[in-house]
């Protein structure tokens, strides 16, 4: 077995403390208000310091599951909105697959008016707490922003995201993040399928105009991947359930443990049980695999096993919890997106001696949020770049003992755009492993097509639908992951948006 | 909210009956299904029972289990009137049922629960019905009552010769396949071990044997792939795709290594040189 290698140059950096941060920030408003905050120039506001995110120190966070970002305080969020230059042309909302309002609510920020901020976010975006901690902001909004292009470096454009989780944060810390009004019962009756962001918004947007709504969902928690997926150290699952519960206060019935098309077929729904609409948010939950030998050895997960036992399951907490997970000493994981980075970072937690994030391309491709792919670094994560596993190597007792890997160089770029990676003959190697994670994404899950006559899909199992989110099916409607293939949270609720407007639209008395 | 516990019987040493309120379940699910039991929203384990027999009139379902880890002990210790906090289902694909001739069933310890609704399927569908029920002793046999009145033939087995044949339900098995009738379908269900026995023991006369796979699961709807096995050299979900699968193209070694990943309980380990040895011996005495 290799020996621990951690990084602890990077681990034992420290990095300024909230108070520090926060003070320097009262001390950069004091002064700009000084000048007069109506006065300032563009030229001034470039010379604005970028504002950090306050964070638990490496060493300390990778042996807790807290969340490890703490938000921005109110003046460090305040002279943060204060870089925002106000373009006319906003660039950053052509970024923002929701379109909000960025100027007009950065500006309401930076005024200290949070309540008209956050308002201005709630006109697009029904999960501002979620979006502002999990968007991948570098190429949305802020990969826009006039300020990254002016500085020449993105990661110095406007912290879009963060501002927006502070407005977001502080409305619901304050007890001021009520349910939205609910018009008079219409008597119709829509039932949204899956509670991940695309079924939230649609049962939000659909109450609201007073239908009744029932939300089913397969597992015993709702909030989808936002609860089984991403781990609590990156969004707090009080938050999603604060979501879920608003949603109960509106009037939505939540039904876990109901797995449409198992429990009760879907058409049975729309003609036995009185229903006026369906929308199907059922998510991309099918694992995918590498399909190399080995991978059904003892030790080898997928991302989505792994994260659920820690997650949904609670397995870290080994005192309470029923649910084990092995607690591998010397982990592998392979992919280079989010859900990669969560389960390196989970392994970690789990006190693993090692853990080592394979992936077959360079940094640059990884499609992971920047700053995840940063704090695993500074939690120690060992990148092993331009590789990939070719077979993972068991012992007789069928358990993980290593994983043979070839390495990788770029080529020419494929259809993506993105440098293909090649491999390199005879460059294998192995590597000493008793855990193997495979994150490489997930598929859409197979579970409603397969037993709903007549709802059409692509090559790729995801369910085809046009451009106002309707099915093949009558009174039937999809989006997010389960349409998109696996995607974002915000693009999710993007499309719960349109099917819901659809949906309404049906639904008004003609 | 959570599922009523309508009644309880004991039915072995260590085998609980349940029958708990379920309308929804009771009035779709169909012979093979399981379902996922869960008694704790934060911190209970999510197991897989198969549903032994359901009564959509009065809304239950019946699930019978042995008590060996901390899960099925502590739902053996809830009384009627206490409620099961979740329970989802029906799931997995149901058993294709319809008239193949001759079936066998051959349930083995506790299979004899997830088998019995198949079998009497397999017997409203007009079939000709032998089981084969076999347990370790007398003490832990279940269903043979109810086997025995859906079976035009039936065959009891134990280990040890406590009740019926002292034989491994692969015996009778055997000897069915000689006959010059073979059996046109074998329905195996029981512990991994006794169902990799018996896909061996068909294999030789070619005869389809389906067995029921109950392997670790989480989510049982296809979303974690911790429930995979080796089908025919691809990848399965037991989940989704199962629990049924052909009994000859199964990756038993495989399963059986991934069942004990976590178990503490040696059983299996325990079934399995019992099983082996004997298999050892009889092979020894064939040659
Ligand atoms: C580990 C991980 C990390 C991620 N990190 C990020 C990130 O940082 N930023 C980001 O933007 N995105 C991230 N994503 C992607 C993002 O979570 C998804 O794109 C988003 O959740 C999709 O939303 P959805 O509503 O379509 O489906 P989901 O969130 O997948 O929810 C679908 C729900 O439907 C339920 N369901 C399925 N079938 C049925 C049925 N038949 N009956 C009843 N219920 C059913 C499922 O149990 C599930 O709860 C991540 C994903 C993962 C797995
Ligand atoms: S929702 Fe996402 S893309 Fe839109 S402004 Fe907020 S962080 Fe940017
Ligand atoms: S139990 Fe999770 S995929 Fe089967």
């Amino acid at each position: 077995m290799r020996n621990a290698i951690w990084n602890y140059k990077l681990m034992n950096e420290t990095h300024p403390t909230p108070e520090t941060l926060d003070r320097e920030a009262r001390a950069q408003l004091e002064a700009l208000e000084t000048i007069g905050l109506d006065n300032l120039k563009n030229r001034d506001r470039l010379k604005i310091p970028p504002q950090n995110m306050p964070a638990q120190e490496p060493g300390v966070r990778r042996l807790n599951t807290r969340e490890v970002t703490l938000g921005y305080s109110d003046a460090q969020a305040r002279v943060e909105a204060l870089r925002c230059l106000q373009c006319r042309n906003a660039p950053c909302v052509a970024g923002c697959p929701v379109r909000i309002d960025i100027p007009r609510f950065i500006k309401a920020c930076a005024a200290g008016d949070h309540d008209a901020a956050i308002a201005v976010i709630k006109e697009n975006s029904l999960l501002p707490s979620v979006c502002g901690r999990v968007c991948p902001q570098e190429v949305q909004c802020q990969e826009h922003c006039t300020v990254g292009k002016s500085l020449k470096d993105i990661g110095l454009a406007v912290s879009i995201g963060r501002i927006e989780r502070y407005v977001a944060d502080h409305e619901r810390e304050t007890g001021k993040a009520q349910p939205p009004p609910v018009k008079p019962d219409t008597g119709k009756r829509v039932a949204v399928i899956g509670s991940g962001p695309a079924g939230i918004t649609v049962a939000a947007d659909v109450r609201r105009e007073g239908h009744a709504v029932t939300m089913f969902e397969a597992l015993h928690k709702p909030g989808g991947v936002m609860m089984y997926g991403i781990p609590e150290f990156r969004l707090p699952k009080d938050i999603v359930r604060f979501e879920i519960d608003n949603l109960r206060r509106m009037g939505v019935e939540v039904r876990p443990n109901f797995v449409v098309g198992r429990t009760r077929a879907l058409h049975k729904l729309l003609e036995e049980d009185g229903y006026d609409a369906v929308f199907i948010g059922s998510g991309a939950g099918l694992p995918k695999f590498m399909n190399i030998p080995g991978e059904n050895l003892v030790g080898v997960f997928s991302a989505n096993e792994y994260l659920t036992r820690c997650n949904l399951m609670r397995a870290y907490d080994a005192d309470r919890a029923d649910t084990p997970v092995a607690r591998g000493r010397h982990v592998a994981v392979l992919g280079g997106g989010n859900v990669a980075m969560d389960a390196a970072r989970t392994a970690v937690r789990l006190g693993a001696e090692s853990v080592a994030l394979v992936y077959r391309r360079t940094r640059t491709e990884m499609p992971a949020r920047v700053e995840e792919v940063e704090h695993a670094e500074e939690e120690g994560v060992e990148f092993h770049l331009l590789v990939n596993a070719q077979k993972i190597i068991g012992d007789e007792h069928g358990q993980v003992r290593a994983m043979e890997c070839l390495k990788y160089e770029l080529g020419e770029p494929d259809d993506s755009g993105r440098r293909r990676p090649v491999a390199i003959p005879g460059s294998e190697f192995t590597m000493a492993v008793d855990t193997v994670i495979v994150a490489i994404g997930n598929d859409s899950n197979p579970l409603l097509r397969q037993t709903t006559d007549g709802l059409d899909s692509n090559r790729w199992g995801n369910i085809v639908t046009d451009e106002n989110g309707k099915t093949s099916l009558d009174r039937v409607f999809a989006g997010g992951d389960i349409v998109l293939g696996a995607a974002t949270v915000i693009l999710a609720m993007g499309e719960g948006r349109r099917a819901a407007q659809s949906i309404n639209n049906m639904l008004k008395p003609i | 909210m959570g599922h009523k516990i309508m009644q309880r019987r004991q039915l072995a040493d260590e085998v609980v009956q349940l029958t708990v309120e379920a309308p929804l379940i009771a009035a779709e699910r169909r012979p093979g299904q399981f379902v996922i039991v869960q008694l704790n929203d934060d911190f209970g384990e999510r197991i897989p029972l198969t549903i032994a027999d359901a009564d959509a009139k009065s809304g239950t379902i019946t699930l019978i289990f042995q008590t060996v880890g901390k899960t099925t002990h502590l739902l053996g210790d809830l009384r009627e009137g206490d409620t099961i906090a979740n329970l989802l289902g029906p799931l997995g694909q149901p058993t294709h049922v319809e008239k193949y001739g001759h079936v066998v069933a051959v349930g083995g310890g506790i299979g004899g629960a997830p088998l019995y609704p198949i079998a009497k399927a397999m017997r409203e569908a007009g079939n000709r019905l032998t089981v084969i029920l076999g347990a370790r002793n007398r003490d832990l046999l279940i269903l043979d009552q109810e086997m025995r009145a859906v079976a035009d033939e039936f065959i009891l087995c134990t280990d040890d010769g406590s009740a019926g044949r002292k034989a491994l339900v692969t015996e009778p098995l055997r000897e069915l396949c000689e006959a010059t009738h073979a059996p046109d379908l074998v329905v195996a269900i029981g512990p991994p071990i006794m169902m990799k026995f018996c896909a061996e023991t068909t294999r030789p006369f070619n005869i389809r044997t389906v067995v029921s796979l109950n392997t670790i699961m989480i989510d049982g709807t296809g979303m974690c792939g911790g429930c995979r096995v080796s089908v025919g050299g691809e990848t399965r979900f037991v989940c989704v795709d199962g629990p049924e699968f052909d009994g000859h193209k199964v990756d038993f070694d495989n399963m059986i290594q991934r069942l004990g990943a976590y178990r503490e309980h040696e059983d299996v380990a325990h079934e399995k040189c019992h099983l082996e040895l004997q298999a050892n011996e009889r092979n020894a005495s064939d040659t």
